[in-house]
């Protein structure tokens, strides 16, 4: 009897995806909808979050007031991301803290990209362009997602991280137009995140497990591949017009798919990443780790003081 | 020493607090207790960094050499620095920070609500603007500093443990020497007779309510107004710098 319930249910809910209709908090969804979501929302609150590191390592060392104070408020922008997906997550009935401890375990994964170390002042420019660039890329299709939190929450991101991408771009081609230590600086910066932000995207639509039924459910609306192809095509020409190379010599305009072909990515690194061989990946989760564990007693203490207020004016 | 000599050392002091201070909260970043915390510690290294941009503006205007904010931020040498102590003391923990913050932001907010009356009006004009994030900043500090002090056994006793630390630093704030007479004859800079009393209080209502003990140590720290610093300075520097230093005369 239950069974029958949740069929019809569950065409309900696909009738009302396919109308365009979102999802809320208190309506019926499927458990796998739900679970998905939970997955998702709480890996993109994760990536904020450490993403706040590698561009927080530079902050101390910015080269000028201006670029200490832009870097300052954009880290805070991305802390302020993971606030609102902690929340959206929480819409689902998860508890934020329980992802961020399976952040912390390993069982939880972030976005690969922040695994790489930010060596030069130049990534700061090379992360705003192109690893912005690449998360407007994926998000901007979120903001019309069938779950009315995550696409609200979306909305307000992707506000932020186009701005987020123009102070990076606006980086680079200071450096780019500099002396020649800093093109080089530039240049070296584009090498090392160019092939890592186009793994961003996530594997090959042949090996995506999630897309299929994601795009069903309206979570996602366009595959990794088609992302990725009108990412190379807005990058290649924004990185020929400051004078640096994309490091790809297979890079050639296709007339026929209007677009870009490029070379082969090479998906054993990012699996390597992901897996947890990434250059800065036990440091990051250690950072976040650390920050939990070294703030347990203010947290303790702020309850325990909430708790003393409550009993005084009860 | 002419009042523009002495207005150039007293701006570039007041700059020099809120840059310090704010470099060391941007260590933070990322690492913040909770996340509500790290945007909050963010945001108030952003307010000082803001602060120290138009203070060494000013100051640069008025050197002698017509120096640009930012050849004051990261070019100077250690004993050119005019900051107090206590702004470059380590963050340790987040009761450290606390109440470091707390101790400073005491003192600015009644320096600031004067400064708007001075009759410099480029001054008047930072203090003002720089009061609005400083109430908010006392607030902050404050509420933690209570919060920390009223919680539990463990962080009432690490919160006692940074006021007695710290307090020896206090001091310092008060600091006057004759380019500060001199502009107090002019009427640039408040007496601090008011804010002396002021912040006094306000550290003995916030210590009350957060069940805290003024330290009977009363021994008092200074050098850094004089550019005398702490070991921990030249780390800070060194970091600070590294850009402008490795890489000289370049546009960023």
């Amino acid at each position: 009897m239950e069974k029958v319930d949740n069929k019809d249910l569950e065409k309900k809910f696909q009738e009302k995806i396919d109308q365009d209709i979102k999802i809320e908090p208190n309506d019926w969804m499927p458990d796998n909808y739900r679970d998905t979501l939970i997955r998702q929302i709480s890996q993109h609150a994760h990536s904020e979050v450490v993403g706040m590191l590698p561009e927080g390592n530079w902050i101390t060392r910015a080269p000028n007031l201006r670029r200490k104070a832009v870097l300052l408020a954009k880290v805070q922008d991305e802390a302020g991301h993971g606030l609102y997906l902690y929340s959206a997550v929480e819409t689902l009935g998860a508890d934020r803290e329980d992802t961020i401890d399976d952040l912390h375990s390993g069982k939880a994964k972030y976005s690969s990209i922040f695994n790489y170390p930010t060596l030069t002042w130049a990534d700061m420019g090379a992360i705003g362009w192109l690893v912005d660039g690449a998360a407007i890329m994926n998000q901007v299709p979120l903001c019309r997602c069938s779950y009315g939190p995550y696409a609200r929450a979306m909305v307000r991101v992707c506000k932020e991280e186009s701005f987020h991408q123009r102070q990076g771009f606006e980086v680079m081609t200071k450096l780019a137009a500099g002396t020649p230590e800093q093109k080089e600086m530039a240049q070296d910066a584009l090498n090392r995140f160019w092939w890592p932000a186009l793994m961003m995207f996530g594997p090959n639509d042949a090996d995506s497990k999630h897309t299929e039924q994601s795009m069903k459910w309206k979570i996602k609306r366009h595959t990794n591949d088609e992302l990725r192809q009108q990412f190379v095509n807005v990058t290649v020409p924004q990185a020929e017009m400051i004078g640096l190379t994309v490091p790809d010599k297979d890079i050639k305009w296709n007339d026929s798919k209007n677009g870009y072909d490029f070379g082969a990515i090479n998906w054993d690194e990012f699996w390597q990443v992901v897996g947890g061989n990434g250059p800065c990946n036990q440091e990051r989760v250690e950072a976040r780790r650390k920050a939990k564990e070294n703030g347990s007693w203010v947290v303790e203490a702020a309850a325990a003081f909430a708790n003393k207020r409550m009993k005084k004016t009860a | 020493m002419t009042t523009k000599e002495a207005l150039y050392k007293y701006v570039l002091r007041l700059g020099d607090d809120s840059l310090i201070l704010g470099q060391r909260l941007s260590e933070l970043c990322g690492h913040g207790p909770i996340l509500e915390e790290d945007i909050a510690t963010t945001n108030i290294s952003l307010d000082l960094i803001g602060q120290a941009t138009l203070f060494l503006e000013y100051a640069g205007s008025l050197s002698n050499e017509f120096k640009t904010n930012d050849e004051l931020a990261f070019l100077r040498l250690e004993k050119d620095y005019l900051n107090v102590l206590l702004v470059e003391q380590p963050n340790g923990h987040f009761g450290d920070t606390i109440m470091r913050q707390f101790l400073f932001d005491a003192f600015r907010l009644p320096l600031l609500t004067k400064l708007q009356d001075s009759k410099d009006n480029t001054l008047s004009s930072i203090a003002e603007k720089a009061l609005k994030e400083t109430k908010y900043h006392l607030r902050h500090s404050s509420e933690w500093v209570v919060r920390l002090g009223d919680g539990t056994e463990e962080s009432h006793h690490k919160i006692q443990e940074s006021l007695n630390t710290l307090y020896r630093y206090s001091h310092e704030l008060f600091f006057v020497d004759e380019a500060d007479v001199l502009l107090q004859q002019e009427a640039i800079i408040p007496e601090l007779d008011d804010i002396k009393s002021q912040w006094s209080q306000t550290i003995k209502d916030v210590l009350e309510m957060a069940t805290l003990s003024l330290p009977t140590n009363n021994w008092k720290f200074e050098g850094g107004r004089m550019g005398r610093h702490s070991e921990h300075m030249g780390y800070l520097l060194a970091e600070m710098q590294y850009m402008q230093r490795t890489y000289p005369n370049m546009e960023w």
